[in-house]
């Protein structure tokens, strides 16, 4: 019994040493990096992070990538609601096909599409704009929010529609005012989720960009190659990409795995 | 096969106690005789479940001891106890075929299979799932599966008791008589001691020679499901069985004599140590009537119920609501009726527990 | 029963403009170089089937595909049994629970390069936690930039810190979800441990595993940008995963034939993947 409690624990440790490496490296100052080993920060140094905070090219990579995850957010939640929607409540033509073809996309290669995308979106214009960014991630956000959506208007119960129709409510009269807060932890885990996907993506974000909406992502590459010199930099970068995550995760905690699923738990 | 006690048992979900109401169970001393068939009823939370549990061991009680045939068994685990439970919705293991549900409880304690097989063969015919055994289990339909979870229960032959709780919840309505009968019937061919547990006061009536009532972690009542009926113990054994439940009326004790609405009622027979002050009458609608005479108490009846061999009449008197049930003729609502109460049926109940004594009726 | 209704269609139709755009468009591109030849100048010629033959019959092909294959299999085999060991191993119910949940879950929100980068500092070997523990502590020589083994080894334990709490967190979903009777009934019916799992946890997490399994498998069958930040796909092409060495082909040597092709190839196995995915999940979906 106590060892089984213990397995837990470990995995957990193990989960935390990789995080704290890293945090620990962007309080070290790089002389401290450079000069070898030492398991916590000997000088406490803030100077990684007031780095990043004044520089703008570090600064803005931040807030472009907000800017853009916002964005999809929005779109994916937006045009996924009424076609979760539909999917939930009607059974029309091709309607299972439609549905599978949505899956195919969550699980297509974003190598896949790294060049195409890159052609297209510069052919229309959007090439290093937030915008291409926001579309591009819908090409995964989108079935990951009408799946999840979907799976908790089922939950709903269809004698709540036929009750508003019969009180004379017109359809979007009770889609705003008795639909949506039926499921509005649904519409929390969805857009949770689509900011998620689209935050940890880089692939395809750093393809689509070049300065005017550079990601934080295209930032960091800038130094990664380095051994040693301005690692303490790139690390107070990473801990500051964990931060969005760590502070949203605890309102989702009981949804987490029904999300990864695509609502189907 | 064993005789069951359980002796100045307790028992509370939190882990420091400290007054009576912390308890689930207060206080059980009950002893189930060997090969009886017996009914635990109450409403949800009363504490049936929990002394169902302790009795198979899934939970240990905080204190007192549980004894099969004067051995102590209150620290043994389940498995040990050679018990059986049904559960409220139906537990069967879903990759397995009927037939190796049945074995499994048999099979984990190291029988042979030739022993497996016949005692199998047998539980299955007597279930009548006899077609079903090579069928997987996940596809039956709910009330085959209860049966299935019956089944495991009696496959073993030697079990001391087998319980029940609730077993008939997910059963639909026109199955339920049929499993219940088919309950009676196997309690009279493998002759275990039964305990069923429910809410429901016809299943607990129809399946059992003795019921026990409990309320708030306490046993009301032990006895005949005819002694639940006609003598209740407690008025909540009286709203509890019958429908409509027991008439009780708020009285005075006073002269050696019982009054309710300034009118001196008679009982079943003299009265025991009863303080004068408050009390409660009780008497069931089975034994009121409206007087042709003139005589008897007062009331004015608000509804009238027909439900087909009989109707129920709610009537008022003294701002307290009276039901009786008649047969043929009845008033009609609003009519200035006499109540007439039988007063061999007729109790008195103080601070909720009876207090008169059968005998010579007193006026 | 739902209601037959083609106006959903109104419904569904922003969701399919949008994705359609994004799915279709890129998808017919790849469609045209892979079957033409160009050289410049947005002059093409029609080369028919030939970069599919070349793609099909090409070593690199061959390689990436059996290293995609071997981590894909690795990452399951040492994925899945752990996943469920753990969520087996943890509380029901406590105060403990929301705490395991969001620490587990704290790395699949980190973003994807943030992944690679962290790991990479993680085992540099004189400066990282873990490569001064190895090389300095244990005394094992340990440089992933050096050695493949390493490398490899480096790349999987990764995999494995962000991704087994999605096994984790799947399995212990369809853990809490088994009543408690199932327990009590086995206890009484003398089951053993194993029997429980055998006959009652394991049956009842059917659903969930499979999906874990499944997005397991095309999630690291897909997977680019850790790998690419941690090791580059070396030393030499020793980690050159499959979206790498497309990336590589794509990107890098501009040979876009060649990478169309080998693109429809790629897409062509995550879809059969994806089919089965579906198949099994609207299959429960019906029963249920």
């Amino acid at each position: 019994m106590r060892l089984k409690s213990l397995v837990p624990v470990i995995y957990i440790l193990f989960l935390m040493l990789p995080i704290y490496w890293l945090v620990a490296m962007s309080f070290k100052t790089t002389n401290e990096i450079l000069a070898g080993f030492s398991l916590f920060p000997q000088t406490w140094t803030l100077a990684n992070y007031i780095e990043i905070f004044t520089d703008p090219t570090w600064y803005w990579g931040y807030i472009n990538s907000i800017i853009y995850v916002t964005m999809n957010t929005v779109i994916s939640v937006l045009v996924a609601l009424p076609a979760a929607y539909a999917f939930s409540r009607y059974s029309f033509v091709g309607d299972k096909h439609l549905f599978f073809w949505l899956l195919t996309n969550r699980m297509a290669p974003a190598a896949v599409f790294a060049l195409p995308f890159f052609q297209l979106y510069s052919a229309v214009g959007l090439f290093d704009t937030h915008l291409a960014v926001a579309l591009a991630h819908c090409l995964f956000n989108i079935p990951l929010a009408v799946w999840i959506l979907e799976g908790f208007m089922s939950g709903v119960p269809k004698e709540l529609d036929e009750t508003a129709y019969v009180d004379g409510y017109s359809f979007p009269r009770f889609f705003a005012t008795i639909f949506l807060p039926a499921i509005k932890s649904g519409v929390g885990v969805a857009a949770f989720f689509c900011f998620m996907f689209s935050w940890v993506e880089m692939l395809l974000s750093k393809t689509l960009t070049a300065v005017e909406a550079k990601p934080i992502a295209a930032v960091m590459t800038r130094t990664a190659s380095s051994a040693g010199y301005e690692l303490g930099l790139l690390a107070a970068a990473g801990t500051l990409t964990i931060i969005p995550g760590a502070i949203v995760i605890y309102f989702v905690r009981n949804y987490i795995a029904k999300g990864f699923a695509l609502g189907r738990v | 096969m064993a005789q069951i006690k359980l002796s100045n048992l307790r028992h509370s979900y939190l882990s420091k106690p400290e007054s009576d109401e912390d308890y689930a169970l207060k206080k059980i001393d009950l002893t189930w005789e060997d090969g009886g068939a017996y009914a635990l009823l109450g409403p949800s939370g009363c504490g049936k479940s929990t002394l169902l549990n302790i009795i198979s061991g899934l939970l240990v009680p905080s204190d007192g001891k549980i004894l099969f045939d004067d051995q102590d068994v209150t620290a043994l685990p389940p498995a040990k106890r050679n018990i059986a439970q049904v559960f409220q919705f139906p537990v069967i293991y879903d990759t397995m075929t009927v037939y190796d549900n049945l074995a499994f409880p048999l099979r984990n304690r190291g029988r042979d299979e030739e022993t497996v097989k016949e005692r199998v063969t047998a539980i299955a015919e007597m279930l009548e799932v006899t077609d079903m055994l090579t069928t997987r289990a996940s596809n039956l339909s709910p009330d085959n599966k209860q049966k299935i979870s019956m089944g495991r229960g009696l496959v073993r032959q030697d079990v001391n008791v087998v319980m029940f709780d609730e077993p008939l919840t997910v059963i639909d309505p026109h199955l339920k008589w049929k499993l219940r009968s088919k309950l009676k019937e196997l309690h009279q061919r493998v002759k275990a001691t039964m305990i069923y547990v429910t809410h429901d006061q016809t299943e607990a009536l129809t399946f059992a020679d003795q019921v026990v009532v409990m309320q708030d972690g306490e046993i009301v009542q032990i006895g005949t499901p005819v002694e639940l009926f006609e003598r209740p113990a407690h008025t909540f054994v009286g709203h509890f069985i019958g429908s409509p439940g027991m008439n009780v009326l708020p009285c005075d004790v006073k002269d050696g004599g019982v009054f309710f609405a300034g009118e001196r009622i008679g009982l079943e027979g003299p009265l025991e140590d009863v303080t004068n002050g408050a009390a409660e009458i009780g008497i069931r609608p089975e034994f009121v009537s409206v007087s042709g005479n003139g005589t008897g108490l007062a009331a004015q009846v608000r509804k009238v119920a027909d439900i087909g061999r009989h109707k129920v009449v709610e009537a008022i008197a003294n701002n307290s609501r009276i039901h009786a049930i008649l047969e043929g003729d009845a008033p009609n609502a609003g009519d200035q009726v006499n109540l007439e109460f039988k007063q061999s049926q007729t109790r008195l109940y103080k601070d909720g527990w009876l207090a008169s004594t059968p005998g010579e009726g007193v006026q | 029963m739902k209601t037959q209704n083609q106006r959903a269609w109104l419904f569904v139709t922003p969701v399919l403009l949008l994705v359609a755009f994004n799915a279709l468009i890129p998808m017919m591109t790849v469609v045209n170089y892979s079957v033409q030849e160009t050289f410049g100048n947005n002059l093409f010629f029609w080369q028919g089937l030939d970069w599919f033959e070349q793609v099909l019959r090409s070593e690199r092909f061959h390689n990436a595909l059996g290293r995609q294959f071997l981590f894909t299999f690795l990452i399951l085999i040492i994925e899945v049994p752990l996943g469920i060991a753990i969520a087996l191993a943890m509380p029901k119910q406590g105060p403990w629970v929301p705490f395991c949940l969001v620490t587990m879950a704290l790395p699949m929100l980190i973003p994807w390069n943030v992944v690679g980068a962290m790991w990479n500092i993680f085992t540099l070997p004189d400066i990282g936690l873990l490569g001064y523990f190895m090389n300095h502590t244990l005394g094992i020589s340990y440089d992933m930039t050096q050695n493949p083994f390493a490398a490899w080894v480096t790349i999987i334990v990764m995999d494995v810190w962000h991704w087994t709490s999605l096994v984790v967190l799947l399995a212990y979903a369809g853990l809490v979800s088994i009543p408690n009777a199932y327990y009590q009934a086995a206890e009484i019916d003398g089951a053993s441990n194993w029997a429980v799992f055998r006959f009652i946890q394991l049956p009842k997490m059917k659903t969930v595993l499979t999906i874990a399994i499944l997005l397991r498998f095309m999630d690291s069958f897909n997977i680019y940008t850790e790998p690419f930040v941690l090791t580059g796909g070396g030393p030499g092409n020793s980690t050159t995963l499959l979206s790498i060495d497309l990336v590589k082909i794509a990107l890098g040597q501009f040979d876009l034939g060649p990478a169309a092709a080998m693109s429809l190839i790629y897409f062509a196995i995550t879809l059969l993947a994806s089919w089965l995915f579906y198949t099994l999940m609207t299959k429960n979906d019906n029963k249920s």
